[in-house]
C-alpha cells in the first residue's frame, strides 16, 4: 500500500535570474514500512521534495498525496515527524523539555508526555540525560534527542534531511546503526535525504537518484540486502554493487548536462 | 517602495491621531472662548465643567469645536501651526523680521536658527572633547592591564548611573570658577554645556571602541608578532583600522547623547539654545513654541546622525570595507 | 600643602598596588578581580579629600567626600522621600508601563508585515531623538505630580524597548520555524515557545538601556516643575542655595538607585537566559 504518493510533481522558483525548476517530473511511490534514501547532488531538489512532502513548500503543478491527504493536511494531522540537519533543540529547554515540545503543542495530557518522553529517550539510549541542556551534550547526542522528539508523538512516517551530515563518521557509523534498529522494531516509514554513498546503500529499501537542473529522478534502485544488516556488510560483494550502480547514475546526471 | 507605502501611512496616521486628539485635549479652553462669544455650552456652569471629563464635553458639544485646531495658547496644538510657528521662528523672522539677518547682518535671537546653532556648537564641541577622551581612554584600557582592571568596572558601572543628573550643579560650578575670565567669550559660554555634552558621549565611544581594539582574534596577533611588530605598531597597523567599524557605530550613538546633553544643559543657563527655548515657552505657556523647539531638535539630531552615517560609509568604503 | 603631598603620596601608593596585583601571579583570580577597581576607587576617593582640604576648595564648587557623607547620613529622611517620589513613582512606574506598551506593539509589529514595514523605521528614527524634550509638555499636560514624571518614562523608554524586541522575535531561524510547522503548531504555539523565549535575549538589552533612561527621565523632568520633593527637585533647588553636599547626595541617591535598578535587571537576566551562549561564559 502506498503511504507516499507524488505524480509529476513540479516546482519552480522564481528568482531575479529567472525561473529555477528545483522539481520537474517526478513521479515516486513510497510503501508503507520502506526506508527510502534521497541521494544526489546539491541543488537536485532531494530536500525540496522531501519538503514538499512534509507541507513545508508548496509544488507548482502535478500531484502529491501523504496518506491519501494533501500535504498540507497530512501536516495539520500530524501525519509525520521532521529530523532537520542540525538539531534544532531549544537551548531553553532541557533535552526532555524538547522532546515535549510537540506534546505540548498536541496538547497531550501531562501524565502521557512524561511515559513518552521516557520511552523515547531509551529508544535512542539517552536514557538519564532528560534533565541536561542541549548545549550540555556532544553533537550526536544532541541528533539523537531531536530524532527522539520526532518519534515522541508517533507518527506512521519520518522524514529526515541529511540528520547525520554534520558528524564525523565514526559518530555517523554508530547512530545509522542505531536507526535501523530503530526501524526495524518501531517499522515505520522513512524518507532520508543523504548525499553519502555508504550511507543510502548501508540503511535503505529503497534508494532514489536524483541530478539537478531540473531537479529530476534518474534511478531507483531497489536492494536486495536483508533487513539485518551488521556494519560489515559494507565490504560484501553486493554492497559494493550497489554502491557502484548509484555512483554510475550520479554520473549518468551529471553527463546529461 | 515597499517601505515608503508603509512608512507613509503610520506617518499620516500620527498626523490623524494628532489632529484627532486636539479635540479633547483643548476642549475646555475651546468651550470657555466659545462661551465667551455667546455661545451656548452643556453643562453651563464652569464648575460643573471643570469636574467633567473631555470625551463628555467634547461630545456634548459638538457644534462649538472649531477652534480646536486654531487656539493660541492651546494645549495640544494642531500640526499646522506648530509648522507655521517653525515657518514663522525660522524663514520669517531672519528674512523678513527687523532683527533678521537679512536686515541687520546678524542671526535674530529668537529665531530657531540662531537657537539651534548655539545648541549645535555645544553638541559639537562636546562631542569632540568625549570622542578623543573615549577613545585615548580605551588605546590606555587596552595597552595596560592595570588601566583595564581599574578603571573598566567603574566605567560600566557609571553607565547604570543617571549622569544627566549632574547637569545644573556642573554648569552652576564652571560659571562660579569664573572661567569667562581666562577663555575668549564664544567658548566660555559653551562650556559647562559641553561639558555635560562630552559626559554623555564619552562612554558610548569608550566602550565601543575598547570592543573594537580587541577585535582582532588571535590569529592576526599572532601574525604581527610573526613580524616581530611591537605594541605601537599592532595598535597602528592593527587594532585602530580593526575598530573603526567599532567606533562608528558608537560615535551614532555618542552624538545623539551629546545633543540630549546640550538641550538639558541649556536648561538651567538661559543664554540661548534650544533646550532654553524650551523652558522660556513652559514659562509663558507658548505651547507651539515648545514642540517647534522640540521639532527642531529632532530635526538636527536625525541632521547629526544622518550626517555621521554619511560619514562612516565613506570612511569605510574608502578602507575597503564593504558597506 | 602636606595633605597635597599625602594625596599624591596615597595615588602613588594605591596605582602601585594595583600594578603589582594586576601583573602579577594572582591577577586572574576573583578577590584580585574586585580588589583593583576598589582600590582605584578608594584612591580617588581620599585624594579627592585631601586635595579639597590641601587646597582649600571653596564648598561651593566641591566639597570633600566627607562632607558629603555626613550631608547623606543627616538627611535621610528626605533623601528617602525623594527617592520614593522620583525613582519608585516616577521612573518605576513609567517603566513598566512603558514596557507593557512596547512588548505588546512589537507582538502587532511582529506579526503584521505592513507595520513592521511602516513602524519599524518611525521607531529607529524615534529612538535617535532627544525625546527629554518632551518633558516640559507633559509637565503642563499631567501636572507636577509624578503622573507627568512617569509618562515622560514611558516616552523614553518605548521605542529602545520596541526597537529590541521587533529584533528579538525576529531572531528565530527558518529550521526552528519549519519545525514548527511540522508540528502543526498554531500562531500562538509558536509565539510562546518559540519566539518569545528566543527574543529574551534581545528584550533584556533593550531594558537595560531603558532602566538607565527612566532615571534620566524622571529626573529630567522635575527641572520643568514638581511637588517639594524629589531627586531632581532637590538637585535644582540646593544648587540654587549653593547647598553642593546636598547636591552630591542626591546624586549619590540617584547613582545608587541606577546601580541597583541596573544589578537586580542582570540578576533577573541571568535567571531567564541562563542557556544563551553571552551568559554560559
Amino acid at each position: 500500500m502506498s503511504v507516499i504518493s507524488a505524480n509529476a510533481l513540479d516546482l519552480t522558483f522564481e528568482t531575479n535570474d529567472g525561473p529555477v525548476h528545483a522539481l520537474k517530473g517526478v513521479s515516486l511511490d513510497i510503501n508503507k514500512g520502506d526506508f527510502v534514501s534521497f541521494i544526489g547532488p546539491s541543488g537536485c531538489g532531494k530536500t525540496t521534495f522531501l519538503r514538499c512532502i512534509a507541507g513545508l513548500e508548496t509544488p507548482t503543478g502535478g500531484t502529491l498525496t501523504v496518506n491519501g491527504m494533501s500535504p498540507d493536511e497530512a501536516r495539520q494531522a500530524r501525519a509525520y515527524g521532521y529530523v532537520f540537519q542540525a538539531a534544532g533543540l531549544y537551548p531553553w529547554r532541557t533535552i526532555g523539555q524538547n522532546i515535549k515540545l510537540p506534546l505540548e503543542i498536541m496538547q497531550f495530557g501531562r501524565n502521557e508526555q512524561n511515559q513518552r518522553v521516557k520511552s523515547v529517550l531509551e529508544l535512542v539510549e539517552l536514557s538519564g540525560f532528560e534533565n541536561k541542556y542541549p548545549w550540555q551534550l556532544s553533537g550526536g547526542m544532541q541528533q539523537r534527542a531531536s530524532i527522539a522528539r520526532a518519534l515522541a508523538f508517533d507518527a506512521d512516517i519520518l522524514l529526515m534531511d541529511e540528520p547525520f551530515g554534520a558528524l564525523d563518521e565514526i559518530v555517523r557509523d554508530h547512530l545509522n546503526e542505531q536507526l535501523l534498529a530503530l526501524w526495524a522494531r518501531t517499522e515505520k516509514t522513512i524518507g532520508f535525504v543523504t548525499h553519502s554513498i555508504p550511507e543510502a546503500v548501508y540503511l535503505s529499501t529503497h534508494i532514489v537518484v536524483m541530478s539537478p537542473r531540473p531537479g529530476r529522478i534518474t534511478d531507483v534502485i531497489e536492494s536486495p540486502l536483508p533487513k539485518e544488516r551488521p556494519l560489515d556488510i559494507r565490504d560484501s560483494q553486493e554492497f559494493i554493487e550497489i554502491a557502484h550502480r548509484v555512483r554510475e547514475g550520479l554520473r549518468a546526471g551529471h553527463l546529461d548536462e | 517602495m515597499r517601505r515608503l507605502v508603509p512608512v507613509l501611512t503610520v506617518v499620516l496616521a500620527i498626523f490623524a491621531i494628532w489632529y484627532v486628539a486636539c479635540v479633547p485635549m483643548n476642549v475646555r479652553e475651546v468651550l470657555t472662548q466659545a462661551e465667551r462669544a455667546g455661545a451656548e455650552i452643556v453643562p453651563a456652569a464652569a464648575a460643573e465643567r471643570r469636574d467633567a471629563g473631555a470625551l463628555g464635553l467634547v461630545l456634548r458639544n459638538t457644534a462649538h469645536l472649531g477652534a480646536s485646531w486654531s487656539m493660541e495658547r492651546a494645549k495640544l496644538p494642531a500640526p499646522h501651526q506648530v509648522a507655521v510657528e517653525l515657518w514663522d521662528s525660522t524663514v520669517g523672522e531672519e528674512v523678513y523680521g527687523r532683527r533678521g539677518i537679512v536686515r541687520s547682518g546678524t542671526l535674530s535671537n529668537r529665531s530657531l536658527i540662531y537657537h539651534g546653532g548655539v545648541t549645535l556648537s555645544a553638541t559639537l564641541f562636546g562631542f569632540l572633547i568625549g570622542t578623543a577622551a573615549g577613545v585615548l581612554l580605551a588605546i590606555g584600557i587596552v595597552q595596560s592591564r592595570t588601566m583595564e582592571m581599574s578603571v573598566m568596572p567603574w566605567a560600566i558601572v557609571s553607565q547604570t548611573i543617571p549622569i544627566i543628573a549632574l547637569a545644573p550643579m556642573i554648569i552652576v560650578v564652571l560659571y562660579s570658577l569664573g572661567l569667562d575670565r581666562f577663555l575668549p567669550e564664544g567658548i566660555a559660554g559653551l562650556l559647562p554645556k559641553a561639558v555635560i555634552s562630552a559626559y554623555l558621549s564619552f562612554f558610548p565611544v569608550l566602550v565601543g571602541m575598547v570592543k573594537g581594539l580587541r577585535s582582532p582574534d588571535q590569529m592576526q596577533l599572532d601574525l604581527m608578532q610573526t613580524y616581530n611588530a611591537s605594541r605601537g605598531e599592532v595598535m597602528r597597523k592593527l587594532r585602530l583600522p580593526a575598530s573603526v567599524p567599532y567606533l562608528f557605530a558608537s560615535l551614532k550613538v555618542g552624538i545623539a547623547a551629546s545633543l540630549v546633553g546640550a538641550i538639558v544643559g541649556e536648561l538651567p543657563v538661559q543664554r540661548g539654545g534650544l533646550g532654553a527655548r524650551m523652558l522660556a515657552g513652559t514659562y509663558y505657556g507658548q505651547t507651539t513654541q515648545i514642540w517647534a523647539a522640540l521639532i527642531a531638535a529632532a530635526l538636527l539630531a536625525a541632521l547629526l546622525v544622518f550626517a555621521m552615517g554619511w560619514i562612516e560609509r565613506r570612511t569605510l568604503r574608502s578602507m575597503g570595507v564593504q558597506a | 600643602m602636606m595633605l597635597v603631598i599625602a594625596a599624591l603620596l596615597i595615588w602613588a601608593v594605591g596605582w602601585g598596588l594595583n600594578i603589582w596585583l594586576a601583573n602579577g601571579v594572582y591577577s586572574k583570580s576573583g578577590l584580585t578581580q574586585i580588589a583593583v577597581p576598589v582600590i582605584f576607587g578608594g584612591t580617588i576617593i581620599a585624594m579627592w579629600e585631601l586635595l579639597v582640604r590641601g587646597l582649600e576648595v571653596p564648598g561651593v564648587i566641591l566639597p570633600p567626600p566627607s562632607a558629603i557623607a555626613s550631608a547623606f547620613a543627616s538627611s535621610l529622611p528626605i533623601l528617602w522621600g525623594d527617592f520614593v517620589q522620583t525613582i519608585v513613582k516616577g521612573a518605576l512606574s513609567g517603566f513598566a508601563i512603558g514596557l507593557a506598551a512596547a512588548l505588546g506593539t512589537a507582538v502587532l509589529v511582529d506579526r503584521y508585515d505592513f507595520l513592521k514595514r511602516g513602524l519599524l523605521p518611525v521607531g529607529n528614527f524615534m529612538a535617535a531623538l532627544p525625546i527629554v524634550g518632551i518633558a516640559p509638555i507633559f509637565v503642563m499636560w499631567f501636572g507636577f505630580g509624578w503622573q507627568s514624571k512617569a509618562a515622560v518614562v514611558v516616552a523614553m523608554v518605548f521605542f529602545p524597548i520596541l526597537v529590541n524586541a521587533v529584533a528579538g522575535l525576529q531572531d528565530t531561524t527558518a529550521m526552528q520555524r519549519d519545525l514548527m510547522r511540522t508540528f502543526g503548531a498554531r500562531y500562538w504555539n509558536t509565539l510562546f515557545k518559540l519566539r518569545l523565549p528566543a527574543a529574551l535575549p534581545f528584550i533584556f538589552n533593550g531594558l537595560k538601556i531603558a532602566i538607565t533612561l527612566s532615571l534620566v527621565g524622571a529626573i529630567v523632568a522635575e527641572f520643568f516643575g514638581s511637588p517639594t520633593q524629589g531627586l531632581g527637585f532637590r538637585i535644582s533647588t540646593s544648587v540654587g542655595q549653593l547647598a553642593l553636599d546636598m547636591v552630591w547626595s542626591a546624586i549619590l541617591v540617584a547613582a545608587l538607585a541606577g546601580s541597583l535598578l541596573y544589578g537586580v535587571l542582570v540578576l533577573i537576566e541571568r535567571r531567564l537566559t541562563f542557556w544563551h551562549p553571552s551568559q554560559r561564559g
